[in-house]
Parts: C-alpha cells; sequence; structure tokens
C-alpha cells in the first residue's frame, strides 16, 4: 500500500468518530435529499406527468346506443386532427348498494372494458387486478366506497334480479373516464330493460391545449356521428383545472420540504466535511514535515472524507428509495397520480451532487490546511495564538459560576474558526426545526381556513350524496320548527359557547356574467376559520367579505359596494373582507339578514358550535344528538380536533426530515467537540492534575459549547422565521393562491423562545459524549498524550 | 576544503513587524560535523532549524543544503527536498497516533518510493538498533517518551538522510530517556552522519556536538568548534 493509502486507511479506521460522523451525516443528509427531490419532482406539474404517462385522453365522449353505432363511432378514428382513438365501450350508469351493510352508494357510469391498457387512458391499478370475467368489477380510486373496497359486492337492486359484482381492483384514470370498470358482458347485465346502452368514445388529437382546439375536435366528431348521438363530453383541460385546483393549495408545502430537505443536507455535510478535515491541520502538519506534498495531502484527506462519505451516501440511496415508497404513495394520494418509485435521475443527481459536495468541501478544506506554513500546522492545537480569548476568559472569570464553566464559556474565543464551524452546525439544525415547525404549522391552518372547520361541533343538514361529484351543499329542506328544535338543543346542551349556521344559494352579481356562491350566516361566524387576506371579516348585514376571485372578476376592492341580484331584486352589499379559499371560485360571505328581504327562508346547511373551554367534545355530540334523535339530525365532531390524512402525511414527512437534519447538525457539533477535546487532552490533564473531578469536566466541556449553541439558537431561529416568511408567502405566490397573514404569521414569541433553545440543546447533546470521554480520561494519560 | 553540506548566507527572517528573529546570519557546516545550536528562549534557533529544514523561508539571503536551494522551493519541491535529505527529530516527537509505529517509521521511505518490503526491513532494522522493536505494532499513544522519541529518530532515519535535524530531542523526555537519545545522536555521529540539533541543554550540547553555535536575539554570537581527539576548542 502506498504511502497515502496508509494514510487513509490509519486516518479512516482510527478516526473512529469523525468517520462515522460523515458517514452518518452523509446518509441522512442523502436520505433527506432522495426524498426532498422525490417530493419536489412528484409534486412538478403532477396532473401533466400522469396524462403523459397513462396517455390520457383528450376528449372523453359519451354517446346515446339509440342514435349511433359501434361502427359509425369507429369511423370517427379517420377524422382529421385525431391522432389516436379508443373504444367504442359500452356504458351505462346505475346506484349500487354495498350488499355487506345493504347501504346505497354514490351512483356510477360503468364502463366495458376488457384491459386495463391501451393506446389512450391506461389505467393504473392501485389496488387489486383487472376483471378476468363476469360479475366482477374494478371502482376507480376517486369512486367514494372507502379505503379498502377490495371483496366489496355491489348490488345493483334497482335490476331486474338484482345483479351484484365483487369489486376485485381499483384504479386511477387520469382524465377520470370511469367510476367503474367491468367486464363488457356485463354492461348488458347492468343494463334495465327498455333502457339504451350508451357507448364511451376516448380520443386524442393534434392540437388539443386549448379550449378551442378541443371544441373544435369535437364538432369534428360531431360531423360524423351526428349531434343528435353525442350525450355528452369531458375535455382534459377540465379534469386538468379540477385537479390542479386541489393539489395547489398543498403543493408548495410539499416543494418547500423537500427542498429544504436538500439545502439542508449540502449545507450540513459540507460542514460536517469542512470541520472534519480543518480540525485533522496539526496532522497536516506532520505529514508535510515528513514529506507529503501539498497534493498529496489533499489527496489523503479526500479520500479520508470520500470512503465514509461513499458508504453513507450507498445508504442513504437505499434508505432514502426505501422511505419514499410510502411518502411518494401518499403524494400519490393527494395529487391523484401514480408513481413509479424515485425517479433514476433523482438518485443518480443526489449522489453526484453528495460526492461532488464531499470532495469539494474536503479539497478545499485541506487544500487550505496544505498550504499552511507546515510550522503552522503542527503547533496548532498545541499552541494556541496568542492573546486570542484572552478578553472572554477574563471576562467570564467575573461571572458568579463555578470555574469550570466559566473556562468553558470562554473557550469559543480562543479558537473562534472552530466555533464558526460549529456554529453553523447548530443554526443550520435550528433554522430547520424553525422553518418546518413553521410549515407544519402554516399547513394546519391552511388546512382549517380550507375546510373553515374550526368548529368542535358540526351539524350537517345536508341530504345523502348523490353521483360520483355531488353538488355541494344541498341542503335538506329544514321546517321553521325544525330549525328551532335544532337551535334549542344547541343552546340547552351544557357547554356551548357559541354556534352559527350557514345557508348557501346562487345569486348574480351585476355587471359580470354568470353567478356567485352565496354563504349567508346566522350568528357570528368570525370564529369559524375564515382567514382573511386583507380587510375584516362581516360584522352586521350589508356587508360583504369575499373571495380573491370575487374582487378580480368584478374588478372591485375592498370598500367598494357591490350589487347581488336576488330574484330580481338588487341588493348592494359593501365589501369589507377578503376570505381566503382555496377553491377561490365566486364566493360572498354575508349575514343571513343582508337577505331578508329576498330570501327570507334561506334553509341552514349546517350549525356550526364552538364549545366553552374544558368541555369534552365526545360527551356534548352524545348529550346533543340524544337531543336531536327526534328531529332525525346528526351531530359530530368538528375537524378542528383532528387532521386530514393529507395533514397526517405532510407533518411526519416534516418530523421525519426535521429529525434526520437535526441529528446531522448534532453530529457535526458532536465531531467538533470530540476533535476539539482530543487536541486538548493535555490541557484537560493540567486541568484534572490541578484537581478538576470529572463532573466539573464534564461541565467545562459542556460549558463550551453553550456560547455556541445559544448564538447559533438564536441566530437559526431568526434564520427559520426568515425563510418561512418569504419562502412560504412566495411558493404559494407561485401556486396562485394568496396566503393570509393568519397562515403565514404563525411564530409567536414563547414558541420563538423555544425554538431558539434547541441551539443550546442540539449543541450540549452532541458535547455529551465527548465530555464524558474527556472526564474518564485518566490525568496520567492525558497529561503525556500528544 | 569540503563543500559545506548546509551554507546560509545573510539569512534574515522576520515575522510581521516584531524584530526579526533571524538577523543576517551567514554560517555553513561541513558534512558529518555535529552542530548544537544553543541560546535561550527567542533567540532564532528553532527559525534556523526551520529553514534549514525548508518548513520556513527566510525574508532575505539564501539557504543551500546539500546543494539545493531550499529557500526557493515550491512546497512540493520542499516536501521532497524532507523526505529525500533531511531527517527530522521534534521536541514532541510528532508521530501520527493513528498510525502503528513501523508504520509511522515506513512512511517517508514509502513517500521516497522505496518498495513496501525494503521499507518495512529497514524500519524493523532501525527499531530493533534502537530497541524499540517489540513496540513496532503499537500505536505510539502507548509508549513512553523516550521510547516516542526513538521511534521519531527511527523515522528520521528511514531514507538514510544526508542531515538529521533534531529540535529539543530531549526537551519532553526524563533523564534516563534523555541519555538514551544523547547515546543515541553519538553513535550516529560517529557513524558519519551530519546532525543539527536545537537544545538549551548544554550537557547534551557538550556530549554530541563537535560544534556550537550560540544564538541571541537571532543573531550568532560565538560558534566554538571542539577539537575532540586533541580535547580542544577553537
Amino acid at each position: 500500500m502506498s504511502a497515502t493509502g496508509r494514510v487513509v486507511r490509519s486516518g479512516v479506521a482510527r478516526r473512529r468518530v469523525q468517520t462515522v460522523v460523515i458517514g452518518l451525516a452523509t446518509m441522512i443528509a442523502v436520505t433527506a435529499s432522495v426524498l426532498g427531490g422525490s417530493l419536489v419532482v412528484a409534486s412538478s406539474a403532477p396532473f401533466d406527468r400522469a396524462f403523459a404517462a397513462q396517455h390520457g385522453a383528450h376528449l372523453t365522449a359519451q354517446f346515446d346506443g339509440a342514435e349511433t353505432t359501434a361502427e359509425r363511432l369507429s369511423a370517427t378514428a379517420r377524422v382529421a386532427g385525431v391522432t389516436a382513438v379508443a373504444g367504442p365501450f359500452s356504458t351505462v350508469s346505475g346506484t349500487p348498494r354495498d350488499a355487506a351493510v345493504d347501504r346505497e352508494l354514490a351512483p356510477m357510469t360503468l364502463v366495458g372494458r376488457t384491459a386495463s391498457s391501451g393506446t389512450i387512458d391506461e389505467l393504473l391499478l392501485s389496488q387489486g387486478r383487472w376483471v378476468t370475467g363476469p360479475g366482477q368489477i374494478v371502482v376507480s380510486a376517486d369512486y367514494p366506497i372507502g379505503p379498502s373496497p377490495l371483496g366489496t359486492v355491489l348490488r345493483f337492486a334497482d335490476l331486474p334480479g338484482q345483479p351484484a359484482l365483487t369489486v376485485v381492483g381499483v384504479a386511477r384514470s387520469v382524465t377520470r373516464t370511469a367510476d367503474a370498470w367491468v367486464s363488457p358482458s356485463d354492461v348488458a347485465a347492468l343494463t334495465a330493460p327498455g333502457a339504451t346502452r350508451g357507448y364511451q368514445m376516448l380520443y386524442r388529437f393534434a392540437d388539443a391545449s386549448t379550449a378551442a382546439q378541443l371544441d373544435r375536435g369535437r364538432a369534428a366528431v360531431t360531423a360524423v356521428v351526428g349531434t343528435e348521438a353525442l350525450a355528452g363530453t369531458q375535455s382534459w383541460l377540465t379534469v386538468k383545472e379540477a385537479d390542479e385546483r386541489t393539489t395547489a393549495l398543498f403543493l408548495p408545502f410539499l416543494v418547500a420540504f423537500g427542498a429544504l430537505g436538500m439545502v439542508m443536507s449540502v449545507l450540513v455535510v459540507g460542514n460536517v466535511v469542512a470541520g472534519a478535515v480543518g480540525t485533522a491541520t496539526r496532522r497536516i502538519g506532520i505529514l508535510k514535515a515528513i514529506g507529503f506534498t501539498p497534493a498529496q495531502v489533499v489527496r489523503a484527506y479526500v479520500a479520508q472524507a470520500l470512503i465514509p462519505a461513499a458508504v453513507g451516501i450507498a445508504g442513504g440511496v437505499v434508505a432514502g428509495n426505501l422511505l419514499a415508497i410510502p411518502v411518494l404513495a401518499d403524494a400519490d394520494q393527494l395529487y391523484d397520480t401514480s408513481t413509479a418509485g424515485v425517479a433514476w435521475w433523482v438518485d443518480a443527481v443526489v449522489v453526484g451532487g453528495a460526492f461532488g459536495m464531499v470532495t469539494l468541501t474536503a479539497w478545499a478544506a485541506s487544500l487550505r490546511a496544505g498550504r499552511l506554513r507546515t510550522v503552522d500546522a503542527i503547533a496548532v492545537g498545541r499552541t494556541p495564538r496568542p492573546g486570542r480569548g484572552r478578553s472572554a476568559a477574563r471576562l467570564t472569570a467575573r461571572l458568579p459560576l463555578p470555574r469550570p464553566m466559566t473556562l468553558g464559556l470562554a473557550r469559543p474565543f480562543a479558537r473562534p474558526a472552530r466555533a464558526a464551524a460549529m456554529l453553523a452546525a447548530v443554526v443550520f439544525g435550528t433554522a430547520t426545526v424553525t422553518f418546518a415547525v413553521g410549515v407544519a404549522s402554516s399547513l394546519n391552518r391552511v388546512q382549517i381556513a380550507k375546510d373553515h372547520a374550526a368548529a368542535d361541533v358540526v351539524i350537517e343538514t345536508l341530504g345523502p350524496p348523490r353521483g360520483p361529484n355531488p353538488v355541494p351543499d344541498v341542503p335538506r329542506p329544514l321546517s321553521a320548527d325544525e330549525t328551532t328544535r335544532i337551535t334549542s338543543a344547541i343552546t340547552a346542551s351544557p357547554g356551548t359557547e357559541k354556534y352559527y349556521s350557514v345557508a348557501t344559494t346562487e345569486v348574480a352579481v351585476a355587471g359580470t356574467a354568470g353567478s356567485a356562491r352565496l354563504y349567508a350566516f346566522t350568528g357570528d361566524a368570525s370564529w369559524g376559520g375564515y382567514e382573511m387576506v386583507s380587510g375584516r371579516w362581516i360584522t352586521k348585514p350589508g356587508e360583504a367579505a369575499v373571495a380573491t376571485n370575487f374582487l378580480t372578476a368584478t374588478r372591485t376592492r375592498i370598500g367598494d359596494t357591490v350589487v347581488l341580484a336576488d330574484h330580481g331584486k338588487a341588493v348592494p352589499v359593501r365589501i369589507v373582507g377578503e376570505v381566503f379559499h382555496p377553491t377561490n371560485d365566486m364566493l360572498v360571505f354575508t349575514d343571513a339578514a343582508t337577505f331578508a328581504a329576498t330570501k327570507p327562508t334561506l334553509i341552514a346547511a349546517s350549525f356550526h358550535i364552538r364549545l366553552a373551554g374544558g368541555a369534552d367534545v365526545t360527551g356534548y355530540v352524545t348529550a346533543l344528538n340524544d337531543a336531536l334523535t327526534p328531529s332525525g339530525f346528526t351531530a359530530q365532531p368538528g375537524q378542528s380536533g383532528g387532521s386530514s390524512e393529507t395533514i397526517v402525511l405532510l407533518n411526519a414527512l416534516a418530523a421525519l426530515l426535521t429529525l434526520m437534519l437535526v441529528a446531522v447538525a448534532g453530529m457535526g457539533v458532536l465531531n467538533m467537540v470530540v476533535l476539539d477535546t482530543r487536541e486538548r487532552v493535555g490541557e484537560l490533564g493540567i486541568h484534572k492534575a490541578l484537581g478538576m473531578t470529572p463532573r466539573q469536566t464534564v461541565a467545562m466541556v459542556v460549558a463550551s459549547v453553550v456560547v455556541t449553541g445559544l448564538a447559533g439558537g438564536a441566530v437559526g431561529a431568526v434564520a427559520g422565521v426568515a425563510m418561512h416568511r418569504v419562502v412560504v408567502p412566495a411558493m404559494g405566490h407561485g401556486a396562485g393562491i394568496t396566503l393570509p397573514p393568519a397562515i403565514t404569521d404563525v411564530y409567536q414569541p414563547a414558541g420563538l423562545l423555544l425554538l431558539g433553545l434547541g441551539g443550546p440543546l442540539i449543541a450540549v447533546v452532541g458535547a455529551l459524549l465527548p465530555a464524558g470521554w474527556a472526564a474518564r480520561t485518566r490525568t496520567a494519560v492525558a497529561l503525556r498524550t500528544e | 576544503m569540503t563543500t559545506p553540506v548546509i551554507e546560509l548566507r545573510n539569512v534574515t527572517r522576520r515575522y510581521d513587524d516584531g524584530p526579526p528573529a533571524l538577523h543576517d546570519t551567514t554560517l555553513s557546516i561541513a558534512p558529518g560535523e555535529a552542530v548544537a545550536i544553543l541560546g535561550p528562549s527567542g533567540s532564532g534557533k528553532s527559525t534556523l532549524l526551520n529553514l534549514i529544514a525548508g518548513l520556513d523561508r527566510p525574508s532575505s539571503g539564501t539557504v543551500t543544503v546539500d546543494g539545493v536551494r531550499v529557500d526557493r522551493l515550491n512546497e512540493a519541491g520542499s516536501a521532497r527536498y524532507r523526505r529525500d535529505t533531511i531527517g527530522m527529530v521534534f521536541q514532541f516527537f510528532n508521530l501520527l497516533d493513528d498510525l502503528t509505529v513501523v508504520d509511522n517509521v515506513v512512511l517517508p521511505a514509502r513517500l521516497s518510493g522505496t518498495a513496501s518490503g525494503a521499507a518495512h526491513r529497514r524500519a524493523h532494522q532501525l527499531l530493533d538498533a534502537l530497541g524499540v522493536a517489540r513496540h513496532a505494532a503499537a500505536y505510539p499513544g502507548r509508549l513512553s517518551g523516550g521510547e516516542r522519541q526513538r521511534v521519531a529518530v527511527a523515522r528520521a532515519l528511514i531514507n538514510k538522510p544526508t542531515l538529521l535535524l533534531a529540535d529539543e530531542p530531549t526537551g519532553a523526555l526524563d533523564t534516563a530517556s534523555g541519555d538514551d537519545v544523547k547515546r543515541l545522536l553519538n553513535e550516529l555521529h560517529a557513524d558519519g552522519q551530519t546532525i543539527v540539533l536545537v537544545t538549551h541543554d548544554l550537557t547534551l550540547a557538550e556530549s554530541c556536538a563537535t560544534r556550537t553555535i550560540r544564538l541571541v536575539d537571532g543573531r550568532v554570537v560565538a560558534d566554538v568548534t571542539r577539537d575532540v581527539a586533541a580535547g580542544r576548542t577553537r
């Protein structure tokens, strides 16, 4: 083995803490980067990627079987501009019941298809398998049947013989072409007597990027089959818009988490490697003194960093890919996409980047050390530069603290470069925690704002859902008596603090086409989770808060008066606030009394109740339901106490990334303190010889990181807040969403103080191991150790 | 007249704005000489040694060792010079504590391109000759100060250097270990090894050196050669 190889081998094998720290730090950083990179990729135009991968249909057309034939439909493949077709597929609609519990499910459109694959609309099975014969059904992942539908028997009770199908699979169609797929032979069995079966055709056009182009394509197809045969069409642009509207809200946060993982990994690994090499200055001096050239020094130290890093990178790629499986599955669920796994190039970029990062930092640090005058390099660690840290030592000596602690407190000032590296590690760790906590907090608030789910208990008065995409807010007509009974029950229930009801209807907006959706409140709903982007919530009749899109469409501003038209009567309202609403439709929020004259019988769609502090939600709901039993309505706990699956996922992801990066930051500190303690062992020996007890030694070593930890905690917390303030609104803006201050201003002084204290915590935890080592070292050994 | 192995001409070394650590020094050392550089702390002894070793560069003047202008060498050149021409022994040994004793000794030889087998054979011979062969596989941390200094001497001699430089070689040792090192240096000198040692220790200088150069405030104030055979100084 060459001299350089021997030095590398001994450096890797004997400097175990350093080797392990570099390996582990790299592994965790690569894991975080693979996860983060995958999330960023998964969050990049998810619909477009899924559409391309699954060869989505530009146009899904439904034809009336009584007006056309399969042969005529097949002929549409030759229409100019059509590049590919699939079909005709037989279709039928029906309303199944879950046979096991005899529960009516949403109506569904069934399509008879022999295979899930095809040139258009390749269906991706997320559960189970494809149909292999009659009596089987594959349901769409969007169909509301529950999380574990496999094996469920769907009975079509309205049909003769009540045919039943067993769910054998769950599939995803990127353009939502059906609610379920069955064997073509089953379509006939599911067609009611006298009813005509329909056909479905899927088209791809040469030009389909605009609605106008799709209109032309549709017209060309219709020209062949006849207008009367076309029962309806669905454009891929409509599906895309709906899909992106759903995902847009979460996309910035997933991208932020992903980017956080990658950026922090780069910073932390760079710091750990630079620290590890930087503290080897004396060893480098010795190597130079016995004849190592600067180039040999650089090669030796780059290799010394690369060997453990390579192991860490390999482990990190494996761990990252394994962890990405559930994370991407959840992201797929969120985005309604199907991702095969971590893209190969994400792995390649992360591996290349990690190697590059380690090489670059090791090269830069060893080059710097290699360029030091040999005599100076050898003296490092043995003879601190005179004068350095003396003022701090004098100052700390005056503190009313035990002497070992004051000695430790002055230590960072004697070695400012090393303290700066440690500071960087603590800053990264604290900034990561602060940022991640902020993002998670914002996300929770977004969820509450999205669902306006601040109420503890909710009573819905809606009828049962109808259709795969049920029309929202269709209230069951409430009589005046029913309304009175509900409000009386709420008022009489012990624990009720306040409540409001909300009714919805459509109103016209003077000067604009189309209508706006009106939310009319009875009672104070200011606490209901309606976050304001600007302005304020309504306080009296005649005032309105509106969604951003309303202001844009009507070219109005807060303070303006807009006229809503209802049943031919003009109702002027003054806009007092802009409400954050993820769908950002034409929405108007006002007091029900505003429309007292035109809509005296607005029907409440839901009642929202806030409980007094300390009231038990479950007990309250049980008691209220007892009171409501005669009316047939049911109270349910609100969503304020719980989180959606998506939020749980994102919070878990944030916690995972944070833990990993904090662990890396802690290891960075550990590495620094180990190297510092090893270098100071002679000095420790002197202290111990003078009577310093092991406990005092621990106190001194731990105290030596406290100042750095405090400073790092303060800087890191501020940096984390600054990052949050810049990144979250910017990413929301990028996704077309204006986030209100209630969602971006998530930090409270007490919470920030706690986050800032994370800095010294990271530093102290990182220092405990070497402190124990220093305390256990025998004085005689310490005194004669080089 | 013998060509000097070391020749310094008008060498000055100045650090920052302070007075020169070495001031306009001119001296030469012949092959086979054993020279002790004496002087109080801060007199410029270590600076002189570092300049000869190529660890440092003069602010002005020339340093020539074995025909090589050391002051003109770049970093890589001075590294090759150190590994091929000189052997160095430090007060605090400067052994690599993550290499075994034999690996420490072998390292300069391997850097010079000596085959592993030959380097190890030579290392074991040296360790044996210096009485530390039994520690060959141990790490330096387990050795006493005297043993470590013997290992450092073995490492310094592995490439059969023209010049052996020693910076306070007994400074960190107890009396017995110090005496061992003195004996060792005498033996090396007797074998014709040119030695330059920096020391505070007059007895070490008297027992090992044929010539003593005294420095005060960076200037040579005395340069005495002892005629060992005649027992005279001049």
